[in-house]
């Protein structure tokens, strides 16, 4: 077996010698072009001057774009609502491209680029959820998704409960920044190398920004250094500027943003602000329930549609609402168009569902996981969605039951409760989260992918797929698919880049879907292939197709054994075809997001954590002392690369709740632009003890060897720690009042909070 | 014309008159083409440029993790660099860390991954095992980092491979005691020579660690010229003690001093633990520190706290004043054109020491607030009080109004209550994105608080010493 083994990361020994080569490394001949953007220092106006006159005059610049200098589409949107590559008069926020400097080098661009006199007319920006409301400034009207009729339902309940809950946006921090290269080819074509999720977008929208068709643009991307969402749309901007450059002198031209540019001009995870109003009977059990979630956009559409819908989709979490309604409003802002983030919205609607079940628990004076076990989804009729869909995988109950005993929740609890009684200044808290996350893309069409699978005729196997390598290890697990068809040792497929030219028309590597939807496209062409050797085999040794078996010691054909170089080499001279592509699309799936209604996602992953930590209620600080996690990553394709998605998502979704804090000032700007001043978690911040378990149990429906998709899930159990230290805080004030803890929790957001529960607010 | 010679991954090399402000992050990936070593921050955050850089200290072979990104090139002259590239045998065997990163997992997307080597390496042949120190200036996005800590653990008392050689010999060839002139660079060879060569060149820059310097290179775009390089400085490197205290050079990196307060003031060690990370504590200088006068250094709190005097150097004349005169006004500081800080002196005391540094997070971040206090009790009145901020004014400043607030009282809770109202009267700070100005005024107040608590034996403390 290739599959269900912890195989390291296939390019480990290249990460370690620092012989992994990402776009910025590929070596270019000279001569190359540098490019870097002048951007905007104004959040909202109108351009009235630019005057590129030092720009041009600046040492190793050849050339200065404008908008008026595109030849053909101005536009990076990944949306059907165009976005522009430089402004055109309007400027939406600070940081946005005004213009492109064409330089000898990386520096002399960069420098260049600040040399502009640039006048704009400046008008009111729109910053904030508040000033978007006032301004009535929205990407499209509200979307309401319901089931049942809450309203009378928590009227009626003999407990009513209503809360806000701020919840902060996250800065990916990929390490590798943005970048990309283009080389011109001969009549017009181009190929682009780019740290992209989405080879195919950044080939479109390259096609389209220099009037050629899709056939004549050639796009790559070997590896990232991090995506989480960010490279979905974001590289976009980079590469179309390359293209453009390197088309207009015919030489190649790369591009990469120095960390503070891109923090300041790409986007990040959504700020949301979430209301609601919950009626429980008097054991906490939910009747009813309201949410309306705000969700700060930014400038301009790029993902935020589908990232607000997604927010609502997981307002429910693992729990069941008799009566819901989910309200959400898209909010036009002046600040970087928040983007795609591992979750995608997700981890946003489960936050302000958690935030309900502590809320209940505190309010009735409960355990809050009694609370969420009492309120979780179980059979008919308590296994129906908001969206109308019904949940047939449900395995949360049994997860946080195995969980609790594991890891000792109840008597830990107790345990802290002593030891807070005797520490006056140090305080413990300690909470369980757990996670629901429907996997498929909700755009359904988005849900297909392509493989191509060759054999040559030594025997050694190259496999490509449409995904792309962030780091998650999608190529190795992708790959042990196919050593496991033809049962190869895993060294014997060569993984390679992922190009629009062997695999066309993919869809960005996102929504988790990436071993998935590759994992069953690469099982399709390895069958194929398969399928014919097995074939020729039976002719040709005059056999039963039912007696040959691949084998790790190589091919037996009825009573004989053969090693698969030798099977191949005679395929190939019996003229069989040892090339095919493989294609799947998931089944089962339809949405109509209008209607908040159908079954947007083949199945759901679960999981669960409890954390616990300690809080200095002097100053604010805290501590992570454990965490334990038990989650579903169904009959895992490779434990290792999953127990890392997991240790590494739940770190992630700490960050963000915790320490990672993004900061404008009144005139739009963005304060935290830099590891100097953004705060992602360092060595130290990670959990003091780190338990985490994989469920043991196949995914209910027919994915890759019954696997379950893993990238995004396990962020969310990061929750736990922004429960636990509200739980924590509850500790220091009598009880009576609910600490009403926004996200992220800095150090100033607890202490604050913990002198509103000792009666003295500041 | 002049030249630095200085070895890369145990190869000679001898350029001429570089660009004195090249970081050796640029000269290795483009020049170079050694790509290994990356990009992640150009600021000296994320760790993934991080090199290993060996020098004779005290005649002592010693490796230090460093930042390539705000390392200059002149900085190089003399010592021995070693990036990604040169840690495996030249047959392609793994280095046990390297070894180990690959069998536990400890990479995902493989940026920052070079670094995290790079730290590990420079950690085994130094055999330091306090690994969320060691790691904490190389930033990890994708795995949480448990991995590379098992990474750590697993290589961590792996015999030494017997492919790396000692540098020591190499070092020695490399040593010259003359001044290097470079085209608009100066690498002067001991502290008269600097003093001779500064006053006549005032408008020059000064650069030791390049920790501030190197930012205003790397993201201001800012040329600085002349430069001079302090790190050839033997004679201002010097830690001296006699009966009056401590004498300590200007260009003692924060690294020894470090290990010089783990037993003189504890608390101060613990700061500067929590001072940037390895790689900017291994460059950064205390005179450094203190001269570029930021409102939130965290040496200077501790050091006016302790009452320690500044020496300042122009030409052959000295002057010494009490360090809090220095800091006039926001980057304004008493110092002449010319002049530069030679020594810094702490007076001899019984360690009374307490630091509080506050900050999003624990490590590698700039405070929030940073307070230091030095408070003599003595028959359980309050006889002395020294106690600085940083962070809560335009300098780094003493709280006066606290300090007589408590000075001639009772060490009691109600004389802490009683005082709490003279921070306010001491200090207006100013919100910003690191914390509001409520914040800090609550969080300064209670710091004394805590400083009391601790005092009386209650935990208080999350992180260092005595963490519950």
């Amino acid at each position: 077996m290739t599959t269900h083994k912890p195989h390291p990361h296939d390019s480990a020994p290249l990460h370690v010698t620092g012989a992994a080569r990402y776009t910025d490394d590929v070596p270019l001949p000279p001569g190359t072009l540098h490019l870097a953007f002048g951007t905007s220092p104004v959040a909202a106006g109108t351009l009235t001057t630019l005057d590129l006159n030092a720009v041009r005059a600046a040492p190793g610049v050849l050339d200065v774009l404008t908008a008026a200098d595109l030849p053909h589409a101005n536009d990076v949107s990944p949306s059907p609502v165009p976005e522009p590559l430089l402004a055109t008069g309007t400027v939406h926020y600070i940081g946005q491209p005004l213009f492109l400097v064409v330089a000898d080098s990386h520096l002399n661009a960069r420098k260049a680029a600040r040399l502009a006199q640039i006048e704009i007319a400046e008008t009111e920006p729109v910053l904030s959820i508040e000033d978007a409301l006032k301004a009535g400034t929205t990407l499209e009207p509200p979307l309401t998704f319901q089931h049942g009729d809450p309203a009378p339902a928590i009227a009626s309940a003999p407990r009513q409960i209503s809360g806000r809950i701020e919840i902060g946006g996250q800065e990916h921090f990929y390490l590798e920044g943005q970048s990309a290269f283009a080389i011109p080819g001969e009549g017009g074509e181009v190929t682009v190398h780019s740290s992209t999720q989405h080879p195919t977008e950044i080939q479109h929208k390259v096609a389209q920004a220099l009037g050629l068709p899709y056939a004549q643009v050639h796009s790559q991307v070997r590896r990232m250094g991090g995506g989480f969402g960010g490279k979905e749309s974001q590289g976009n901007a980079l590469a179309i500027a390359c293209a453009l450059a390197a088309q207009k002198h015919q030489r190649p031209a790369k591009m990469r943003y120095d960390r503070d540019d891109d923090f300041i001009i790409t986007g990040k995870r959504h700020d949301f602000r979430i209301d609601y109003t919950v009626g429980t009977d008097d054991q906490g059990r939910i009747r009813g329930i309201e949410f309306t979630q705000y969700c700060r956009c930014g400038w301009s559409n790029d993902l935020s549609l589908p990232v607000a819908d997604r927010a609502m989709l997981h307002a429910d979490n693992t729990y069941y609402f008799p009566h819901v309604k989910i309200e959400s409003h898209r909010l036009r802002t002046n600040t970087q168009s928040a983007t795609a983030f591992r979750g995608f919205g997700g981890p946003q609607g489960m936050v302000g569902i958690e935030r309900v079940m502590d809320h209940i628990a505190h309010t009735l004076g409960q355990d809050p996981v009694e609370i969420r076990q009492k309120n979780l989804y179980g059979p008919a009729p308590r296994n129906v969605t908001p969206y109308h869909m019904t949940v047939e995988d449900n395995i949360a109950p049994a997860l946080i039951d195995r969980l609790a005993q594991t890891a000792d929740y109840t008597d830990r609890k107790s345990k802290i409760a002593a030891w807070n009684a005797q520490s006056p200044i140090l305080k413990r808290g300690l909470a369980l989260t757990p996670v629901k996350f429907g996997i498929s893309f909700t755009l359904t069409h988005l849900n297909q992918a392509g493989a191509l699978v060759h054999i040559y005729s030594d025997g050694s196997i190259h496999l490509n797929h449409g995904g792309t390598e962030m780091g998650q290890g999608l190529n190795t697990k992708v790959a042990q698919v196919a050593a496991q068809v033809f049962q190869r040792p895993l060294s014997a497929v060569k993984i390679t880049a992922t190009d629009t030219g062997k695999v066309p028309n993919t869809s960005a590597t996102a929504a988790s879907s990436g071993s998935d939807l590759n994992g069953m496209a690469c099982k399709a062409a390895c069958d194929t292939i398969r399928t014919r050797l097995v074939d020729f085999a039976a002719q040709h040794w005059q056999t039963d197709a039912a007696k040959i078996q691949f084998t790790p010691d190589g091919v037996q054909i009825g009573t004989e054994t053969i090693a698969f170089k030798d099977l191949i080499a005679a395929a190939y001279m019996h003229r069989i075809s040892l090339s095919a592509t493989g294609f799947y699309a998931t089944p089962k799936i339809n949405w109509d997001r209008r209607a908040g209604r159908g079954r947007p996602f083949l199945y759901f992953a679960y999981g669960a954590a409890i954390t616990e930590v300690t809080i200095d209620t002097l100053t604010g600080e805290y501590r992570i002392d454990r965490a334990d996690i038990l989650h579903d990553v169904g009959n895992s394709l490779n434990p290792a690369l999953d127990i890392g998605q997991i240790e590494g998502g739940y770190v992630q979704g700490v960050g963000w709740l915790t320490t990672e804090e993004l900061v404008w000032d009144a005139q739009g700007a963005l304060k935290t632009h830099a590891p100097s001043t953004y705060k992602i978690p360092a060595t130290s911040d990670r959990p003091r003890i780190f338990n985490v378990a994989l469920w043991e149990g196949e995914n209910a429906e027919a994915t890759i060897y019954r696997s379950k998709a893993v990238g995004e899930p396990p962020l969310m159990l990061g929750i736990s720690a922004h429960m636990a230290l509200s739980d924590a805080v509850a500790q220091t004030g009598d009880g009576t009042a609910y600490p009403n803890l926004d996200a992220p929790a800095t150090p100033e957001r607890i202490l604050r909070a913990v002198n509103a529960q000792q009666g003295q607010p500041w | 014309m002049g030249q630095i010679r200085f070895l890369l991954n145990n190869t000679p090399v001898t350029l001429t008159d570089p660009t004195p402000d090249a970081t050796l992050l640029d000269w290795l990936r483009e020049t170079k083409r050694l790509t290994g070593t990356k990009e992640g921050c150009n600021e000296g955050d994320c760790g993934a440029c991080t090199v290993t850089v060996s020098a004779l200290e005290d005649d002592t072979l010693t490796h230090r993790a460093l930042n390539a990104c705000i390392l200059f090139l002149p900085q190089l002259h003399g010592k021995a660099i070693r990036t990604v590239e040169g840690v495996a045998a030249p047959d392609g065997t793994l280095h046990p860390v390297q070894e180990a990163m690959v069998t536990h997992h400890g990479s995902q997307c493989g940026f920052c991954t070079p670094g995290f080597v790079m730290s590990l390496y420079t950690a085994h042949r130094d055999g330091r095992q306090d690994f969320d120190d060691v790691l904490a200036g190389n930033l990890c996005r994708c795995t949480g980092y448990a991995p590379i800590i098992r990474a750590a653990k697993t290589s961590a008392n792996a015999p030494t491979p017997d492919w790396e050689q000692d540098e020591t010999d190499a070092l020695r060839a490399l040593e010259s005691p003359e001044d290097i002139a470079l085209e608009g660079a100066f690498l002067p060879a001991n502290l008269d020579s600097l003093a001779t060569w500064y006053a006549a060149n005032p408008d020059a820059t000064l650069v030791a660690g390049a920790t501030d310097v190197g930012l205003w290179v790397t993201k201001a775009l800012r040329s600085p010229r002349p430069l001079a390089f302090l790190h050839r400085l033997r004679d201002h490197q010097r830690i001296v003690t006699d009966d009056t205290g401590i004498t300590i050079g200007g260009g003692v990196t924060l690294s020894r001093l470090r290990g010089l307060m783990t037993t003189l003031h504890p608390d101060f060690a613990e700061l500067i633990r929590r001072y940037g990370s390895v790689q900017v504590r291994n460059a950064a200088t205390i005179g450094g520190n203190i001269a570029n006068g930021s409102p939130i250094g965290d040496g200077p709190p501790a050091l006016i706290a302790l009452g320690a005097t500044l020496t300042l150097r122009h030409g052959p004349t000295r002057r010494t004043m009490p360090l809090e005169e220095f800091f006039l006004d926001y980057g304004h500081q008493d110092r002449a054109p010319g002049e530069f800080v030679e020594s810094i002196h702490i007076p001899t005391q019984p360690d009374r020491l307490r630091c509080h540094k506050l900050s999003k997070r624990f490590d590698q971040d700039i405070s929030a607030v940073c307070g230091c206090f030095n408070i003599t009790v003595e028959e359980g009145q309050v006889t002395q009080a020294r106690i600085a901020f940083g962070g809560m004014a335009g300098i780094p400043k003493r709280a006066k109004r606290v300090e007589g607030a408590l000075i001639g009282n009772p060490w009691t809770l109600e004389t802490i209550q009683a005082t709490l109202p003279a921070f306010a009267e001491d200090f207006t700070p100013l919100s910003d994105m690191r914390a509001s100005a409520q914040y800090r005024l609550k969080a300064t107040q209670n710091m004394l608080l805590r400083t009391f608590h601790e005092d009386q034996g209650t935990p208080t403390r999350l992180v260092g010493k005595g963490a519950a």
